[in-house]
């Protein structure tokens, strides 16, 4: 079943258009790589679907679970299950990473008319997914993502990931600024959250870590639109031959 | 829309009549004829039934007033104060003598009720308090002074301080029966002359609290104070005094609501705070007078005095305040550090929203060696509001070896309104070491987002940013008040974005 729809989707920032009509379509249990260059418009398309704000949409669709999802305030679609993995996950000072995990968590349960989580319960789904992730728990006091090392702060957007159990995952240029293991830890995390029901888009530069989260899609955008798509083998070939041969092609 | 433009269209939105203490209430009420004259002044103090020399003294402050000009030097704004034009003595009608809760008049106590205020200490005291080992810090008994317009109406736990020796009373009460340490120390930190309205206030204060720890006793509960100003054009004008001897503790609180009203009105109090050899006072406030409405109309002017004096070797001073309300603030807590080793703090929480302005801050004043201080300020401002901090450390040619700290952060939410640091540092020894750390930043949309996509709508983001921010003073806060500060930070901010 179609997870999420991209129809001919144009988008402007400060009257210049990023995309151009751009067409995309996921379905539950899939992982799809975006790859291209610089400026294609990869973050843009990313940040679109999360509903950051200074983008204006002027034509084309997005539909998630066959609803409109641009109608929909961006705390309502992370509620709907749509998580965007930060490629520069901010710092909030005086935040403790356990009482922002809760405080989302439960905004997100009392969106959907779930009941909130007891302490107990909370703290013991904290516990089993840290664990698994390698996050040490004194790193869970500390102010959301202050003085976390790179690799830190990724495993704990993948955290984030593995604990509101989103049904679409978009990871943005994750390993940047991540050492080989770092990223093996955070793509071993990612992995482990692969399921039938939940689909990804691997947004990335580099064929690197799709040796480390292997897409079922390739898609090579240049110049806000998909140029090519194909199989996983696809970014293999781009790593040959780089990205020039596509931009006569957009 | 870009977030930045959406914010600034909110914050053009904004409401801040969403007051939650504006209601009104109907009681019968004595009121002194408006303006200011000796008669009104013995007239105060004929109500009081007080002793011939606190009449002197209101008068010579009266007379010294009547030469002094308002401080014009604060960053703020407002229409002259027409001071003839205001009510300086309002009392709720006595029925009679009241010695016991059942006395008052139901009418001020379901007030109170509706501030949260606990003010039947009986229910307490009758089977309700936790057994032993399992006390609840968030039930720990507080005693309570609830001032009513000018008047003490109620003060709860008076027994079982008396058995611990504290005296904890009206400073009405007091001047009559402790008139010894009443003498001695009144005005002894804040001169009749110090300052306009400190002026103002010795003359016509019609009550406050007054508290005096005995020697090494620690206070066995909190104490605290809620003023809450009711009748129209009226000033409040109410002196505490809290005295710590020797190797003793404290700990006070101070809540301030008013109801919603169209013109301004006065709050011009004043606080002195004595610590001696080794003992210890801590000061918390939380204030929520009505800030104005959302035309800036209304609100309370506070302009307060308060100031604390480590008057002893080795003691301490410490002043929390969490300010969120009035339509002006001018307010500099402070501490003089004269005993030797002595140490004052100055934590801090000044909230601005719609059109309120603040300028607050503290001063220390090192004159004995080895003193010490610290400041955590933490200034927000919203909506079209001004926020300044102000602040003098000084240390005295004698004060060696004196040190201080201070970090003044101020955060902005969205671009109609504006933060101002103004620091003063004099240092008049070689010895003393002096450190200034500043910040001002605004609520980043990147940081919003963030939280936004994680599920918190805007308004709870910025109530999380925001309560991050401050963290470090609301920790400093008595349990209660902490939990309660954390919610008004939260309403005080509502509207100023998403």
């Amino acid at each position: 079943m179609a997870l999420l729809e991209v129809k001919d989707l144009k988008v402007r920032v400060e009257e210049r258009e990023i995309l151009h009509g751009l067409s995309l379509t996921v379905n539950e249990g899939e992982v799809h790589a975006i790859m291209g260059p610089n400026g294609s418009g990869k973050s843009t398309l990313s940040h679109v679907i999360a509903g950051k704000p200074g983008y204006e949409v002027t034509d084309g669709q997005i539909l998630f679970k066959g609803e409109d999802l641009l109608e929909m305030e961006p705390d309502e679609r992370a509620a709907k299950g749509v998580f965007l993995a930060f490629q520069y996950p901010v710092e909030i000072p005086g935040v403790a990473t356990m009482t922002f995990l809760r405080t989302a968590l439960n905004a997100q349960r009392k969106a959907r008319g779930e009941s909130e989580y007891s302490t107990p319960d909370f703290l013991k789904k904290v516990r089993e997914v840290s664990k698994s992730l390698n996050i040490p728990q004194d790193m869970l006091k500390r102010g959301v993502n202050v003085g976390f090392s790179g690799g830190e702060k990724k495993r704990n957007e993948v955290l984030q990931m593995a604990l509101f159990e989103p049904s679409l995952c978009i990871l943005d240029e994750m390993d940047s600024g991540l050492d080989i293991d770092a990223l093996r830890i955070a793509a071993d995390g990612v992995n482990a959250l692969r399921s039938p029901g939940r689909a990804m888009v691997v947004i990335t530069h580099y064929q690197r870590l799709l040796n480390y989260i292997v897409p079922d899609f390739v898609h090579v955008m240049s110049k806000g639109r998909v140029v090519k798509s194909g199989g996983k083998d696809l970014a293999l070939e781009l790593e040959a031959s780089g990205y020039t041969q596509f931009e006569d092609a957009a | 829309m870009p977030a930045v433009q959406e914010t600034v269209e909110r914050v053009k939105r904004i409401d801040v009549d969403q007051y939650r203490y504006g209601f009104e209430t109907l009681i019968d009420s004595e009121k002194a004829p408006k303006g200011l004259s000796e008669e009104i002044v013995k007239f105060i103090s004929q109500k009081k039934n007080e002793p011939a020399w606190m009449l002197q003294w209101r008068l010579e402050a009266y007379r010294r007033w009547l030469t002094m000009t308002e401080p014009t030097w604060a960053r703020v704004e407002y229409p002259k104060i027409d001071f003839q034009d205001i009510h300086y003595y309002a009392a709720p009608k006595p029925k009679k003598t009241v010695t016991s809760l059942d006395e008052i008049d139901p009418e001020i106590l379901k007030t109170y009720e509706k501030l949260g205020i606990p003010l039947r200490e009986v229910a307490m005291l009758e089977g309700i308090e936790p057994k032993v080992g399992e006390q609840d810090p968030a039930q720990r008994k507080i005693a309570v002074d609830a001032v009513f317009d000018s008047v003490s109406v109620a003060t709860t736990f008076k027994a079982e301080l008396k058995k611990a020796g504290v005296i904890f009373m009206p400073i009405s009460e007091a001047i009559r029966e402790h008139p010894e340490l009443v003498q001695k120390y009144l005005g002894s930190v804040v001169p009749t002359s110090d300052n306009f309205y400190a002026t103002l206030n010795s003359a016509v204060f019609s009550d406050g609290s007054f508290v005096y720890v005995p020697p090494g006793v620690r206070c066995p509960m909190e104490l605290s104070t809620y003023f809450r100003i009711n009748e129209r054009n009226t000033g409040q004008f109410e002196r505490t005094l809290i005295i710590a001897d020797k190797g003793s503790y404290v700990s006070y609180l101070e809540g301030c609501t008013a109801p919603q009203r169209d013109e301004n009105q006065l709050h011009a109090a004043v606080v002195e705070l004595v610590a001696l050899d080794d003992a210890e006072i801590k000061y918390s406030t939380v204030q929520n007078w009505y800030p104005g409405n959302s035309e800036g109309k209304g609100g309370i002017y506070n302009f307060v005095t308060k100031r604390g004096d480590c008057r002893g070797a080795h003691s301490k001073i410490s002043w929390t305040q969490v300010e969120t309300g009035s339509a002006i603030t001018w307010k500099y807590p402070s501490c003089i550090l004269r005993g030797d080793n002595s140490r004052g703090e100055f934590y801090s929480i000044a909230i601005s929203n719609g059109f309120q302005q603040v300028d607050s801050g503290t001063k220390m004043i090192h004159l004995g060696k080895n003193t010490s201080s610290r400041i955590i300020s933490k200034g927000i401002a919203a909506g079209k509001s001004q926020n300044t901090y102000r602040g003098l450390v000084t240390a005295h040619r004698k004060a060696t070896g004196a040190r201080n700290f201070t970090a003044c952060d101020s955060l902005l939410i969205g671009d109609k309104c504006g933060a101002h640091t103004v620091p003063y540092i004099e240092a008049k020894n070689s010895s003393a070491t002096f450190e200034h750390e500043a910040t001002t930043s605004k609520i980043s949309e990147d940081v919003l987002f963030y939280c936004i996509q994680r599920g918190l709508s805007q308004e709870e983001a910025v109530g999380l940013v925001v309560n991050g921010f401050v963290k470090d003073v609301l920790q400093q806060l008595p349990m209660e008040f902490a939990v309660e500060a954390q919610k008004l930070i939260s309403i005080s901010l509502e509207g100023s974005v998403g």
